[in-house]
């Protein structure tokens, strides 16, 4: 039974340690900004998540006490993450995109990062109507 | 009734903090659960300015089928983008945007589906359009832009519209 549970703990260690590399190896492969933006990404859920599952795992099943905190990294984890990739995204719109090499905004006039506040002042007359005098 | 709203703005909130609290600690014990409700009841309070709004959850149990949904989700579709990473040539893969018209509304739901889109690998989600009607996401590879959107808002916005609306 103990050899069982190493070796699913092993199992864990290295699966997670692998997609850590393949994100890590796709920074260097893939070729454009966006798509870089991609893999690192993919190593923070399922490279962090294994290494965290080996964990709760190891501390239930060889020092006798559960440990839960590791859910608190995977929770923090997956709030902070998509907020970075949105914000390298962004400087990415800004620094080398431009409205017109965007795609169409559904049915709106453009997307949030190229808005300038004259647009946002056009935005708030149309909202109000006009005062009568 | 007034003053239990009064004090506890936020008892979703109330409720999260404690649990954290308890996850933090790592050990059961009654202590920790009193400071725990302690900071849960003080925190809401005192940032009651910054959330005027309180989010509508319909149905809150739905949340837990969400999370193993997006779970299983993210397990696959890692191993899917592993493979592109590691055999795919460069040549070879359609990097492309699609927009993702929103039916959503409320901006907590808006924020909930776009962490959602980043964190399951393959699809990255960029910007929102300026009125909110339309998210924009990054596709590592997708030759079929139209089946990527479709399957988001068939898979996570329809439920988060159960979720939220």
């Amino acid at each position: 039974m103990e050899t069982i549970l190493e070796f699913l703990v092993a199992a864990f260690l290295v699966t997670a340690g692998i997609f850590g590399i393949v994100g890590s190896y796709g920074l260097i492969k893939l070729n454009d900004q966006m798509s870089r933006l991609h893999a690192p990404t993919k190593a923070t859920t399922l490279g962090v998540g294994g290494v965290l599952l080996a964990s709760m795992l190891h501390a239930a099943a060889f020092e006798k006490y559960f440990s839960y905190h590791e859910l608190m990294i995977t929770l923090f984890l997956f709030l902070t993450a998509p907020i970075t990739a949105n914000f390298i995204a962004k400087v990415h719109i800004h620094r080398e995109e431009t409205r017109d090499t965007m795609p169409e905004a559904g049915g709106d006039d453009h997307w949030a990062t190229h808005d300038t506040p004259e647009d946002e002042e056009r935005r708030h007359a149309a909202q109000t109507p006009p005062e009568e005098d | 009734m007034k003053l239990i709203w009064r004090l506890f703005p936020h008892p979703f909130l109330t409720l999260l903090l404690t649990l954290t609290w308890l996850l933090m600690v790592n050990r059961w014990s009654l202590n920790s659960l009193v400071f725990g409700f302690l900071l849960g009841v003080v925190i809401p309070f005192v940032t009651q300015p910054y959330w005027p709004n309180r989010p509508n959850l319909r149905r809150p149990l739905k949340i837990a089928e969400y999370i193993l949904v997006v779970l299983m989700d993210i397990i696959q579709a890692n191993i899917i983008v592993a493979r592109i990473v590691l055999f795919k040539p460069n040549a070879d893969r359609r990097p492309n945007w699609i927009t993702i018209p929103l039916e959503l509304k409320t901006p907590e739901a808006i924020t909930a589906l776009a962490g959602t889109i980043t964190m399951t690998p393959g699809t990255l989600s960029a910007d929102v359009s300026d009125e909110g009607h339309a998210l924009l996401v990054h596709c590592l590879d997708a030759p079929n832009p139209d089946a990527v959107r479709d399957e988001i808002k068939q898979r996570y916005e329809r439920r988060l519209m159960e979720i939220f609306e």
